[in-house]
């Protein structure tokens, strides 16, 4: 049973026209076995959410505490966190030149792991995994992401979700540009590394259609760098009725408000 | 901040090309574009380039010339100038079977000559100023268990050093050779080989330079009925280093392959260029040439030139370049140039793509657990790897694996 433990997280990053804050102060607490997601509008801050919990070198935490089973998560660099067992599974997963994907999965299985997967049982593990998510066997010679299509690069990323076993799962907008089909197939990959019971998972999403496949157990509304309303399941459905207009026009009341007594 | 990163296809503007890839050019017959141009540029036929042993016919460069104008051949005058070696300014040292050296070759000795004409101010010079050159025979049927080696050791930076190797592999032969280059020199170097009747040849140039050496060299092969040659230049050392790779063919069913593999660091100018000259039927050509990039004012330049003629019917040749840019302020010039005179041919294509290794290609590999310098590596190894498992002589292989490394090393440092 791990913790992961968001505090109070303020996050900026620096634009051509200065500091910028994104994160104005976010908490979350995300167990093993549970089904967290995050939704929200364009620009509301859930991947800034995602990639600094990665430790994407982008954003600069101005505040608060990130701490997994009580280690400070800040203070580890980017594979660091990796290996203590936080996972990203990434927006825009970049294509890698030079490097194959058989010898990727095996130099970061080895990295996480800290020693070399067995090579029989490892060779036949990706094989399953590949087919299960419906990669073709040639994938594993081509160099990681090139010339895969969007569908593909996010089949990929859940390929290395179900290979690496994390005690976290960030899925950051997995769902985006997928057909039916294929999210299904994703979902399935998710759903089956969840039922391990080892994994945590933090479900980034701006539409509710992933949350068919898979079920939250608590769903956190994201407006403006802040968690503005949290509930169960139940909160995915209102929000797939009546979408995010309500906390737009709340924020601009807050706003006014704001204005007022200033 | 980018890298400047300039393809052929980049200077001249062509926005895109209808059946350009990135995979190369898909040709038939009805759409060849005979002097291939994508009619934008013009140029005269790669054919009609200037040869001679004559030095008053070529010029000191100035760097507006065609061939020279990625080269800074202002710092090379010493290279240019028809000077004799200075002194022993350049060991040389055969390693090969009883026999096989042969002594030297005077100008106009036989072969001598009927291979390679210079086609340059370097070439013609090194040729004049060699009145010995090295003779090197692999007997017919013969196929020797070690390479043969042939090292150049120059003895000091900034002293001029001429050679011209004689190189000739018997019909039905199997041999492998190795030029290596160590040390320090301004050297120029001229390699004819003579590829027999179904000899299969493999010539490995490797560049192990000092940092301060200076290196021009021109290489002929002429290849043989059902002969297999195989050319590869290593370029990791020196300040400069320019290697023309030139074949062409001397009976059907005759194979060249042009590999190269060259990793530049800040300041370091490497460039290669190579020419398939498909002057008989029914022959193939493969050429591919990958490179790193690290560091201020690294440059590289590949420019590879396919002439298919009009007589070589049934020819299939492939040419190839792919620079991996590491760092910010590099420069990779690419040029592959492809001129056929007959659509009646199996397969002609070219190919250019330069990549880049940025932060987010990193931050992708260490958010998968992979520290930072085994990120590097892996990309870099995997990268050059195509080239240097093509060597096939596993002690080489070793070394230049872990040469490459040491590259890598100097990055982070």
């Amino acid at each position: 049973m791990s913790t992961l433990e968001i505090k109070d997280l303020h996050v900026s990053i620096d634009t051509e026209q200065g500091t910028k804050e994104i994160l104005k102060g976010v908490s979350l607490t995300i167990r093993t076995g549970e089904t967290h997601a995050i939704m929200g509008p364009n620009g509301s801050g859930k991947s800034t959410l995602a990639s600094t919990i990665a430790g994407h070198p982008r954003y600069n935490v101005t505040g608060g505490t990130i701490t997994l089973d009580g280690e400070d998560v800040l203070a580890m660099s980017v594979d660091e966190r990796a290996r203590a067992g936080v996972f990203l599974a990434m927006q825009y997963p970049v294509e890698v030149p030079g490097v194959t994907m058989t010898n990727f999965l095996r130099t970061a299985k080895t990295a996480i792991d800290g020693e070399a997967p067995a090579l029989r049982t490892w060779t036949k593990d990706v094989k399953a995994a590949m087919q299960q998510l419906r990669i073709d066997a040639d994938f594993a010679q081509r160099n990681v992401n090139e010339g895969f299509s969007g569908g593909e690069k996010k089949r990929v990323e859940i390929l290395q979700l179900e290979l690496f076993k994390p005690k976290f799962a960030v899925l950051d907008e997995t769902d985006s540009g997928l057909d039916v089909d294929a999210l299904k197939v994703v979902s399935e990959g998710v759903n089956r590394a969840h039922a391990t019971g080892n994994m945590g998972t933090l479900l980034i999403t701006h539409y509710t259609r992933i949350l068919r496949y898979i079920k939250p157990d608590f769903v956190h509304v994201f407006v403006n760098g802040q968690v503005v309303e949290e509930g169960g399941p139940e909160l995915a459905d209102r929000l797939e009725e009546e979408g995010y207009d309500r906390y737009a026009a709340g924020a601009g009341s807050a706003a006014a408000a704001a204005a007022v007594q200033a | 901040m980018t890298a400047e990163i300039t393809t052929e296809k980049a200077r001249i503007g062509a926005p895109s090309i209808a059946g350009f890839t990135e995979e190369g050019e898909a040709l038939v017959p009805a759409k060849v574009d005979h002097s291939h141009n994508h009619g934008v540029t013009v140029m005269s036929s790669r054919a009609e380039r200037l040869t001679s042993f004559d030095v008053a016919d070529f010029a000191l460069p100035t760097g507006r010339e065609e061939e020279w104008r990625f080269t800074p051949v202002r710092g090379l005058a010493n290279l240019f100038s028809d000077a004799a070696t200075d002194g022993e300014a350049a060991v040389f040292t055969v390693e090969a079977p009883e026999g096989y050296l042969r002594g030297s070759l005077a100008q106009g000795a036989a072969p001598r000559g009927s291979v390679l004409t210079p086609a340059d101010r370097a070439a013609v010079v090194a040729s004049a100023n060699t009145d010995e050159a090295l003779h090197v025979v692999i007997p017919a049927d013969a196929e020797p268990a070690e390479p043969v080696r042939i090292l150049v050791d120059g003895a000091g930076a900034g002293r001029r050093s001429n050679a011209h190797f004689v190189l000739e592999a018997g019909a039905n032969s199997r041999s492998v050779v190795i030029v290596e280059h160590t040390g320090a020199a301004d050297h120029n170097g001229n390699l004819e080989v003579i590829v027999g009747e179904g000899a299969h040849l493999t010539v490995i140039s490797v560049q192990l330079w000092e940092d301060d050496a200076r290196h021009l060299g021109q290489h002929d092969a002429q290849v043989g009925k059902d002969a297999v040659y195989k050319h590869i230049a290593v370029s990791l050392g020196g300040s400069v280093v320019r290697l023309n790779s030139n074949v062409r063919f001397s009976g059907e069913g005759a194979e060249a392959e042009l590999l190269g593999l060259y990793f530049a660091d800040a300041g370091q100018h490497l460039e290669h260029r190579s020419f398939v000259d498909h002057n008989v039927a029914n022959c193939k050509s493969n050429v591919l040439y990958k490179g790193a990039l690290q560091g201020k004012n690294a440059h590289t330049v590949w420019v590879g030139d396919v002439l298919i003629q009009k007589q070589a019917l049934g020819t299939d040749s492939y040419e190839k370049n792919q620079n991996l840019v590491l760092t910010d302020g590099c420069r990779a010039d690419s040029v592959p140039n492809l001129e056929i005179e007959t659509g009646l041919i199996e397969g002609a294509g070219h190919a250019s793509s330069t990549g880049r290794f940025d932060d987010e290609h990193l931050f992708y590999l260490m958010a998968r657990g992979i520290p930072e310098e085994v990120a590097r590596r892996l990309v870099v190894r995997g990268f050059l790897n195509e080239i240097i498992q093509q060597i096939k002589v596993p002690a080489l292989e070793e070394r230049l694996t872990e040469a490459v490394e040491r590259e890598l090393a100097a990055t982070n440092s």
